[in-house]
């Protein structure tokens, strides 16, 4: 199992990463070098364990309805490098 | 000298009015100034800031109110949320950002008077062992300033064990908080999964991280955990329990106690060093009356593996968000799309890109089920065999660390060869349980930590067990340039 610099592209590509060409073949191989590991859990018997992400079993988590403080917009806005009218700028994405 | 006090012994002496809380925030942040051009432990210091906490501090004292955390001061990893205090998570991408509000750890603390001093520096976004990754600094082991103090709360540990501050606060997502400790002689504590709010720390692998402290002593870290656990309804994974008490922490006893040692947490990779400290600490032990057995649980030797699965895999799709639309400086590109690749480009270093790009692969169509999900299974495995051994033992025992401190640039340039190297603290974040290292010694002049993990939820009890056991094998003393 290894990954070509195409998929190196293509993930870079999902990942919304810009790459340096130099960046694509180093990542290529410090990935191939990972990947080659991921092969260690393949051959283990998995049959009958659910998939687990939380060691303390919890199900349905509600917080109350409670209107409480929010953030003022001028605060939520103060850390954007653009911003007009009360709202984040971003680049025009549906065209004229 | 107000420096060389512990966390409980500062408190004392404030409670008696012996000391002054902005006496004690000057005293620290002088060291800071005097000190911390050496180690690069510190990202910010909020010297304005600590010492108007500290005066109202003092004003909580004068009235004859406050509790154990009055006038301490305490440094904030800077990958945690502090109002009005910017948090860079050391990368470039949040270079100025300042946070509206506190992440729940920093508001419970300062509810309690704490005073906060600063933020040190990590590995970027926490993704390293050695604080390397940081885009703007190193941090050196105050032990030996040619070598790393370990990471990824590297800034955190090296100011606690420096004595540029008492405690401080870290946090773990595979080792974060003990490795560090380990490498610096110090105390790193990572409550049980859920126990501490998560609220405002940023995401790595949510569901691994927890936040922990670092201090000197076993009695500071229960202290500090205290004050920082508890229900959070704004972490959804935050567990219903009560904040981790210390009321029995001292009440323990290691007559009788089980202690569990995997084989495959001392291998073949363990230095001879670090091996034959860490046995010397096992006899410390034994003579007060433990039981230590060896144990085999298979699965460790899939832990490294599985978690750089998994925690990548959260990590890229966490570090989503920066797209340089709501924080951190945007670069120019073609369209909405280029603006964040660009952005992404410039904002994150290498260590960052390479997990995000494996965690998106690891995510991506046809790959989802081979390698998310077995390792999710995988991490499955590895509770049930953990789970095993706790009905017959108290708490498993290992290195923390299977080497000491190593000097800055050895490993830089071999991300994996340091990665290998977390197979003893990260099965704590893949089954959520509490862990905990403590000094069992040094070799060659470097400290050796002793790692003791628990069942989750059992935190009092090994905190208790771990209060002996620092007792047994003689308190951590103060690297000799900064006691």
């Amino acid at each position: 199992m290894s990954i070509s610099l195409d998929e190196v592209r293509h993930v870079a590509r999902l990942a919304r990463l810009e790459l340096e060409e130099a960046e694509i073949f180093s990542l290529q191989t410090e990935l191939n070098a990972l990947i080659g590991h991921f092969q260690d859990i393949q051959g283990i018997d998995v049959t009958n364990l659910s998939p687990t992400s939380h060691a303390v079993a919890m199900r349905n988590v509600w917080a109350d309805d409670v209107p409480g403080a929010t953030l003022p917009r001028d605060r939520a806005l103060r850390n954007s490098a653009l911003q007009r009218a009360g709202l984040f700028v971003v680049p025009q994405i549906i065209e004229d | 000298m107000i420096h060389t006090l512990t966390l409980a012994e500062l408190s004392a002496k404030l409670a008696a009015r012996e000391v002054s809380a902005v006496e004690v925030t000057q005293a620290y942040l002088d060291r800071i100034s005097a000190h911390d051009g050496e180690v690069g432990a510190f990202l910010t210091v909020a010297s304005e800031s600590a010492l108007q906490d500290a005066s109202r501090a003092q004003e909580r004292l004068d009235r004859g109110e406050g509790g154990a955390l009055t006038g301490i001061p305490i440094a904030f990893k800077d990958n945690i949320s502090t109002d009005g205090i910017e948090t860079t998570c050391a990368s470039k991408i949040l270079k100025g950002y300042i946070p509206p509000y506190d992440a729940t750890v920093v508001e419970r603390l300062k509810a309690q008077d704490a005073v906060v001093i600063g933020k040190t520096n990590l590995d970027e976004f926490a993704m390293g062992a050695s604080t390397e990754t940081s885009a703007y600094q190193l941090t050196r082991n105050p032990w030996d300033l040619t070598r790393t103090p370990g990471g990824s709360s590297g800034g955190s540990t090296a100011a606690v064990t420096a004595r540029l501050v008492p405690v401080a606060i870290g946090s773990d997502t595979g080792g974060s908080i003990r490795q560090p400790a380990s490498l610096c002689g110090i105390v790193g504590f990572k409550p049980t999964y859920g126990r501490c709010s998560r609220y405002g720390l940023v995401a790595f692998g949510s569901s691994l991280d927890q936040i922990g402290p670092l201090a000197q002593t076993v009695e500071d870290a229960a202290i500090l955990s205290e004050a920082i656990t508890g229900h959070d309804f704004r972490d959804s994974t935050s567990l219903p329990h009560p904040a981790i008490s210390t009321s029995e922490l001292k009440n323990g006893s290691l007559k009788g106690l089980r202690l569990a040692l995997p084989k495959e947490m001392l291998g073949e990779g363990t230095q001879p060093g670090v091996r034959a400290v860490f046995e010397s600490a096992l006899e410390n032990l034994r003579r007060e009356g433990v039981i230590i057995d060896e144990v085999s649980i298979p699965s460790i030797a899939l832990g490294v593996t599985t978690y750089y699965i998994i925690a990548p895999a959260e990590a890229s799709s966490n570090l989503g968000r920066f797209d340089g639309v709501r924080f951190g400086p945007r670069s120019e590109g073609k369209g909405h799309i280029g603006v964040v690749e660009r952005t992404r480009a410039d904002g994150f270093g290498h260590e960052v890109k390479s997990r995000i790009m494996i965690g998106t692969y690891a995510l991506s169509a046809g790959y989802y089920d081979a390698y998310y999900v077995r390792a999710q299974q995988v991490r499955a495995l590895m509770v049930q065999e953990f789970n095993r051994v706790y009905q017959g033992y108290d708490f498993v025992v290992s290195p923390t660390s299977p080497v000491t401190a190593f000097r800055l640039g050895d490993l830089d340039g071999d991300p994996l060869a340091m990665k290998l190297l977390d197979f003893c603290t990260i099965p704590a974040n893949m089954g959520g349980m509490p862990g905990i290292s403590i000094n069992a010694g040094f070799s060659e002049g470097l400290p050796v930590g002793l790692q003791l993990l628990g069942a989750p939820l059992r935190d009092e009890a090994l905190l208790q067990s771990a209060f002996a056991a620092e007792k047994a094998l003689g308190l951590a003393t103060a690297p000799p340039n900064f006691a």
